[in-house]
């Protein structure tokens, strides 16, 4: 599964849910689900501050493919990690940095991917970028 | 000007006032929890807003015009009516500012270059950083030394500790009405007897204040009283320092600019007085209007009885979320009013705020700008419900029952 259809595949998954906590108990459940970042490894390199919770984020590049583990104290953002992570784990750095991740509005999570919202999230979008420019220019 | 008569205190009166409370998010009625961040505003707010830029709009304080001798007037009006409500002295004690932040900076710029290496300032462990950081910033330019009045575990100031550090030195104590994390008011009246009994001049933050309760600033004495209009119901984008004339007569000017000026040649600049020293430039004018009229609005509330009902909901907010597991309620001051702050063991204040905002219901989560406050406590944050004299005890109701599904979901 490409990048485009691992997305259409999510919003497939949301439209089963008739309101926004049936949809949220999903994205919770998630975020239990994901494995976590042991607390040794929760450095301050590996670090995304958001304003009110905070990121963690640890790739590897292998084989030609990135891959990322992360981790954040609020479940509700590591269940939405753990949607991105699914979408870009995998891939090669030229997609995931020139990736659009529109599942993320088409679902109704946008206000978490917010300037405002200050969860880290969009910082960990951007380093998750940065991460695979880095891997291209090293290619 | 019209006054509007006061009447017995009648909640749902009140909230008739209010067209914002009336509205529906994602499908569920609005319950407005977070005014401790910014209050809704009453009609008389809004209308005066559309009737301003509809038929008033004009620069002030320079136009030979009609329009701009009738903005000039109710701007000045404004301006009385707070100093009456306030019962300060002189309408030139009051100033407009951009808010409570910019009225302490304004302080700390001016009345701060007055102040020499080694000068004290002195703070509380639960000040909003609004109120830290421009001291700091003064410090650091003046090589004064900050001190802080540390707080006991119920989120009370021990007055104490605060006794010991106020001494000669102290120039200045720059201290919060009530709590805005908290809700614990403090003795103010008591500190700013203690500090100027040793020469200290004291700035009272009353962002969280002025809304709840009648303020009196010759009665406290203080010689800087400054809040928010967003938070007492007016617009954002202004604000007001209160500052007893003969502080502000020797205090030199914060900003430079057009308005603030007697004669500008290049050579020399003399100032233009008070208020007009410190509003350089042309200033929030419809705000300011409006700020007035959100104090007519007030002066038709029984302030006393609305003190009493916002005190009543915290009291019967704390004791139903007293009764879950884990959870702890941040600030038991004895004296404290309409905040109630907790946080929940093992559950990040973010996930209830957005399980909480998907339920119809506004708090806020996080640092609530008091990061010390928070290190204090040994937590990232906390979740906190903040009510005005419009909430009422149905929809805490509701809030509780939200709490509750959202934990059964969280754990």
């Amino acid at each position: 599964m490409n990048l485009t259809e691992k997305q259409e595949e999510i919003i497939q998954e949301f439209e089963v849910f008739d309101d926004w906590m049936e949809k949220y108990e999903y994205i919770i459940d998630l975020g239990k689900d994901l494995p976590k970042i042991d607390d040794a490894n929760k450095t301050e390199d590996r670090l995304i501050e958001g304003c009110q919770s905070r990121v963690w984020l640890d790739s590897h590049f292998n084989n030609g493919k990135m891959h990322f583990t992360a981790d954040s104290d609020a479940i509700i953002t590591k269940g939405i990690i753990g949607l991105l992570i699914r979408v870009l784990d995998g891939e090669e750095p030229k997609d995931i940095a020139t990736a659009d991740l529109f599942f993320i509005s088409k679902i109704g999570l946008q206000e978490h991917l917010s300037p405002t919202r200050a969860n880290g999230l969009l910082g960990m979008v951007k380093r998750l970028k940065l991460e695979a420019i880095k891997h291209i220019s090293a290619a | 000007m019209s006054n509007l008569e006061q009447k017995p205190f009648n909640v749902r009166e009140i909230r008739e006032e209010f067209p914002a409370l009336r509205q529906q998010v994602y499908g569920k009625n609005l319950i407005y929890f977070d005014n401790g961040a910014t209050s809704q505003k009453p009609k008389l707010v809004l209308d005066a807003i559309n009737l301003f830029y509809s038929k008033e709009n004009a620069n002030i304080h320079r136009g030979v015009h009609y329009l701009s001798q009738r903005a000039t007037t109710d701007y000045e009006a404004a301006r009385q009516r707070i100093q009456r409500y306030l019962s300060a002295r002189k309408s030139e004690e009051i100033i407009f500012t951009k808010g409570t932040t910019d009225s302490i900076n304004l302080v700390a710029f001016s009345y701060g270059s007055t102040l020499s290496a080694g000068d004290e300032i002195l703070i509380s462990a639960m000040e909003h950083h609004s109120n830290i950081v421009p001291w700091q910033m003064l410090c650091e330019r003046q090589g004064c030394i900050l001190k802080v009045a540390p707080i006991n575990q119920r989120g009370e100031l021990i007055m104490d500790e605060f006794d010991k550090l106020l001494s000669k030195k102290t120039k200045l104590v720059a201290i919060t009405h009530i709590s805005n994390t908290l809700g614990t008011v403090n003795p103010i009246k008591e500190i700013i007897q203690k500090a100027h009994a040793v020469g200290s001049k004291v700035l009272i933050d009353g962002a969280q204040s002025i809304q709840h309760m009648r303020i009196n600033v010759k009665e406290l004495d203080c010689d800087f009283y400054v809040f928010s209009s967003h938070k007492v119901f007016g617009p954002t984008g202004i604000g007001v320092l209160y500052g007893k004339e003969e502080i502000l007569d020797r205090m030199p000017p914060y900003q430079g600019g057009g308005d603030m000026i007697a004669r500008v040649t290049f050579e020399r600049t003399t100032y233009n007085e008070l208020p007009f020293k410190f509003e350089a430039g042309t200033p929030h004018i419809a705000g300011g209007i409006c700020l007035g009229k959100a104090f007519e609005f007030l002066e038709s509330v029984d302030m006393e009885a609305a003190e009493r009902h916002e005190r009543e909901l915290a009291k019967y907010a704390e004791d139903m979320l007293d009764t879950f597991e884990g959870l702890q309620i941040i600030g038991e001051a004895k004296n404290k009013t309409s905040v109630v702050s907790f946080s929940l063991k093992g559950i990040h204040p973010f996930d209830i705020g957005t399980l909480l905002d998907k339920q119809g219901i506004a708090v806020r989560t996080g640092h609530h700008c008091t990061q010390p406050l928070m290190d204090f406590y040994g937590i990232p944050g906390t979740v906190r419900a903040s009510f005005a004299f419009y909430n009422t005890k149905q929809e805490i109701d509701t809030f509780v029952e939200a709490v509750e599904r959202s934990l059964s979901m969280l754990k």
